[in-house]
């Protein structure tokens, strides 16, 4: 396979990792813009979703707007982005997009977790007097737990693979080397990017999977 | 006059655009269209082998999820252009990247849907004599059929809006037109196929749920369908 040879070489070659379109300042890119969109779409979506499944209300919310979030398509949404004054005001449009598409899995599973917590176990809580607050932080977080991380898990993939679509619609990130490949008909280059990207995926979901096991509470015993 | 001000205006809404590129309008949404459908037939046709492979054990069930996990994981610029070696800008390209992402959807709902069969059903059908490839016919898949529909829906509508990442390699249907009018700010082409998009992905939808409602009609009888939407969601 002369590709994966060739891509192997951009790969190496060190002037491909220097400069604004190198490979390293494309990661920066890539991080920065993903990570502010996950924490903003985090403290957007957890503490709605979290005090909705608290009070058990708003279930058809938090799944028609995972429905939704599905239906639209990314490339779309950058793109009307990209006709408006937003366009002008440098990573802001990518960040408002991830965040857009970061919600619906972080509302969902958190408001899914909330609801399925058992209601013996919240009855017993509220018989043995705890209030409101402490029956959230110390009985429906806990419990929530998983699926709020399953929810966060798939927020960040979300995030890395929305974040390379920006490049189509000529916003920064590491999809930028795909694009500039195939506008150059740098078959290796599109390779190159495609692996980079693809791994940077793998990576988070692997970090994130790790992440679940050490900050799980009371250990590692999953009941559901 | 005031018709053609709208093109020349770069409104948002655009009567004369749709008007004058019809023609392409429809071309790019029966590209869309099909390519689609061909994703997701074919996603379907690898997706119900693998579930039955992944019933058969631990062996079979850890590979088979955990790849289609991954392949999940990769995103679509990505995918498509990791299979560009292999099939150049081509619909093939595209279709294949759709099929794969459609994978991970499918498997785990018909897993699901099959091994919610009751013992009970399976054990009554083997005394009255079912082998099991009829077994699996007329009593398994009928039964497993909610989930695996709920499980095509989803991989539908989210295969409806990736299918304009294609545009990347020139077959993306809408995709297409919403690419073709980046460089040029053309707003009433970006928001007219980006509506189409959603209009595609929605009919798609209730379509799906219609052939699910005639497909089977005892589940009306009883309350937990509706649930069985929210269950898959969560594991979407």
């Amino acid at each position: 396979m002369g590709v994966i040879g060739d891509a192997w070489t951009w790969l190496v070659t060190g002037a491909n990792w220097t400069g604004d379109d190198g490979a390293t300042h494309r990661l920066a890119e890539h991080l920065f813009v993903s990570g502010v969109a996950l924490a903003a779409a985090c403290a957007l979506a957890l503490p709605l979703a979290l005090y909705l499944g608290h009070i058990g209300k708003g279930g058809a919310l938090a799944v028609n707007i995972s429905n939704v979030g599905r239906a639209v398509p990314v490339f779309a949404v950058l793109a009307l982005f990209m006709m408006t004054p937003l366009r002008n005001s440098g990573y802001l449009p990518t960040v408002i997009a991830l965040v857009l598409f970061a919600v619906p899995p972080l509302l969902t599973n958190a408001y899914v977790g909330m609801t399925q917590v058992d209601r013996a176990v919240v009855e017993a809580a509220r018989g043995m007097g705890m209030s409101g607050g402490q029956l959230f932080l110390r009985v429906e977080l806990p419990l929530a737990y998983p699926m709020i991380m399953t929810g966060l898990r798939s927020a960040a993939v979300q995030v890395v693979a929305t974040a390379s679509i920006a490049a189509m619609v000529g916003l920064g990130g590491l999809g930028r080397i795909i694009t500039a490949g195939f506008n150059t008909y740098d078959t290796a280059q599109v390779f190159a990017g495609a692996v980079l990207v693809a791994l940077l995926a793998l990576v988070v979901e692997g970090v994130l999977v790790a992440l679940d096991r050490l900050l799980a509470p009371g250990g590692r015993r999953r009941t559901a | 006059m005031a018709e053609r001000n709208c093109l020349v205006a770069n409104d948002w809404i655009c009567g004369e655009y749709l008007r004058s590129r019809s023609q392409e309008l429809t071309d790019a949404t029966v590209q869309h269209i099909w390519i689609t459908a061909l994703s997701v037939l074919i996603g379907l046709a690898v997706a119900f082998p693998l579930a039955l492979l992944a019933r058969r054990g631990r062996h079979f069930a850890g590979p088979v999820l955990g790849l289609t996990t991954v392949l999940y994981t990769v995103p679509s610029l990505a995918m498509f252009s990791l299979l560009l070696p292999l099939f150049g800008l081509s619909a093939a390209l595209v279709v294949t990247g759709l099929v794969l992402y459609s994978l991970t959807i499918l498997v785990r709902n018909i897993l699901a849907g099959l091994e919610a069969v009751p013992q009970e059903a399976r054990e009554a059908a083997q005394g009255m004599g079912y082998g099991p490839g009829r077994l699996l016919w007329e009593v398994e898949l009928p039964l497993a059929l909610p989930a695996l529909m709920a499980g095509l829906r989803i991989a539908t509508v989210s295969t409806v809006a990736l299918t304009t990442v294609g545009s990347l390699v020139g077959k993306g249907g809408l995709g297409n037109l919403i690419e073709d009018a980046l460089p040029s700010f053309f707003k009433a082409q970006v928001l007219t196929a980006s509506v189409l998009c959603v209009v595609l992905a929605v009919v798609a939808d209730l379509l799906l749920l219609g052939l699910q409602r005639l497909l089977t009609p005892w589940t009306r009888i009883r309350t937990p369908a509706a649930q069985a939407g929210l269950a898959t969601t969560e594991a979407g």
